[in-house]
């Protein structure tokens, strides 16, 4: 099969005006699973015991499932558009990931954070709130946003469930003219123009979480 | 009638112990199977100036922990204001109190830590105000000008926008201690608030104690390492060794006087040096 640039050329506006859905579903999808993150996080060590365990079951069985089949399973057994399906499918698979993010900026807090907490009277809530959130987060947002690279490159899964993203208009131009070359190249060519800028702002806060609250010195040493 | 005097005879006993603010009751912390504080009873009255000495693992440390619900007692109960701590009394008997509970009687107490435990993420102002806000319901205004009263007095009136990691270590436990003053606790708790300092700046903290000190009301329980400061500043002093009260009395008697062969010991270490 031979490269055809005026077929590409031709095809490469039907992929672009895709790219609206592709964009969509990964910013949904991301903010379910930004938020939802945080709720497993939280009930995952909830010091009610069953709960704290049952929290703990469900993000390993999520977590160690394929995203396709849950996409599959949801869109064959709940009545909602594929676009929504994805969304959510992928922001819950996503939240799960997301949570052993929060966990790990949440363990890094020292515990004399939440004893001086204590000392000032703060309720549980005040203290996640106003001590212990503000701290675990900054640090993991480079993390966070690499999850958000990651879920962009997913999107293509969306195909599977006929959300007519990216690579699903790449294929449905494929099927009308049995060339799938350029298409399937375009998609790709997108999905880097979009991914390597992201990853370059994603260096860049990294280097900037090294210099929160006046210095890079944090905490302090015995 | 006689109902009558019953109660008067009551409250005459309750006046008497007016003053106190601070009651253990045969008091026992375990971690696992190591004991670190066995059968203590000690009550602190009201603007009483305490100081805890004694070698490393002898459990002073775990006696304030536990008066600030740090660290749970696993056998006796301990009162403030003549109400429990950790327990509530249901129908004669003692169950474990909830949070609730524990709160209200927790905002009697204020502590300030070894490794100052400022949040870092504040600035000095808002590290002073967040809880009197957030916790006592105070106006935003009214804590801005309480917490700037007490950073003045700790002679850090000027450093309010900057945050904890530009101060040296001495001015940040300087802050920790108006960031407690602002909740005004009835006891404070001070561990070991000097450990962790270069000499140099150990002098600017111990001064801003004594000033408090001297003020008078707030009752203070200090763990310290510093003996004159201890002489100087307390009513009493307690010798703790191997999770009991070994010694107590007027600093006068505990520390220029010391009876047993341990405590001779102990204060010898620090004359030596």
């Amino acid at each position: 099969m031979s490269w055809d640039w005026e077929f590409a050329f031709e095809v490469f506006p039907d992929i672009v005006g895709a790219i609206g859905v592709t964009i969509g579903a990964t910013v949904v999808a991301y903010l379910i699973s930004l938020v939802l993150g945080l709720v497993f996080t939280l009930l995952r060590r909830s010091s009610f015991k069953p709960l704290s365990l049952l929290m703990a079951g469900v993000i390993e069985f999520i977590r160690t499932t394929p995203p396709l089949v849950q996409l599959f399973f949801v869109y064959y057994a709940f009545p909602m558009s594929p676009f929504t399906t994805g969304a959510v499918v992928l922001g819950v698979h996503y939240a799960t990931y997301v949570s052993e993010v929060y966990r790990s900026g949440i363990e890094a807090v020292p515990t004399s954070q939440w004893e001086a907490s204590k000392a000032l009277n703060f309720s549980k809530a005040q203290t996640w709130q106003k001590v212990i959130l503000p701290q675990a987060i900054p640090p993991v947002i480079p993390m966070l946003g690499n999850y958000l690279i990651v879920l962009f490159k997913e999107t293509p899964l969306l195909a599977g469930i006929f959300v007519t993203e990216m690579l699903q208009v790449a294929r449905i131009i494929g099927a009308d003219t049995y060339r799938f070359l350029e298409p399937i190249a375009i998609v790709g060519f997108l999905f880097l123009v979009l991914s390597y800028p992201s990853a370059l702002f994603i260096r860049y806060l990294e280097k900037r979480s090294g210099k929160l609250h006046g210095s890079a010195e944090k905490g302090v040493k015995t | 009638m006689t109902e009558e005097v019953v109660d008067n005879e009551i409250k005459e006993s309750e006046n008497e112990n007016e003053n106190i603010v601070v009651s253990y009751k045969d008091v026992k912390k375990a971690f696992g199977d190591t004991v670190v504080l066995n059968d203590l009873s000690l009550n602190v009255a009201q603007g009483e100036k305490v100081a805890l000495i004694g070698p490393s693992g002898s459990g002073k440390t775990t006696i304030i922990r536990m008066l600030m619900t740090l660290e749970q007692p696993t056998e006796g109960t301990i009162e403030v204001d003549g109400e429990m701590l950790w327990h509530k009394e249901v129908n004669g008997e003692l169950l474990p109190a909830d949070e609730k509970h524990m709160r209200k009687v927790r905002g009697k107490i204020g502590m300030v830590f070894q490794q100052y435990n400022l949040f870092p993420h504040m600035t000095i102002m808002r590290n002073c105000t967040t809880a009197p806000v957030n916790v006592l319901g105070i106006s935003k205004d009214e804590a801005k000008t309480r917490a700037q009263e007490m950073l003045d007095k700790v002679g850090l009136g000027d450093k309010v926008d900057n945050y904890p990691s530009q101060l040296s270590g001495g001015q940040q436990q300087r802050v920790a201690i108006a960031r407690s003053l602002v909740m005004q606790p009835k006891v404070m708790l001070f561990d070991e608030v000097t450990a962790a300092l270069d000499p140099e700046l150990v002098g600017e903290v111990l001064e801003v104690l004594k000033d408090i000190a001297a003020e008078g009301d707030t009752t203070m329980m200090l763990i310290t390492h510093e003996m004159e400061f201890a002489r100087d500043v307390a009513d009493r002093v307690l010798f703790l060794d191997n999770g009991k009260i070994a010694e107590h009395g007027p600093p006068s008697e505990v520390i220029e006087n010391p009876q047993t062969e341990r405590l001779q010991a102990f204060l010898g270490r620090f004359n030596n040096s």
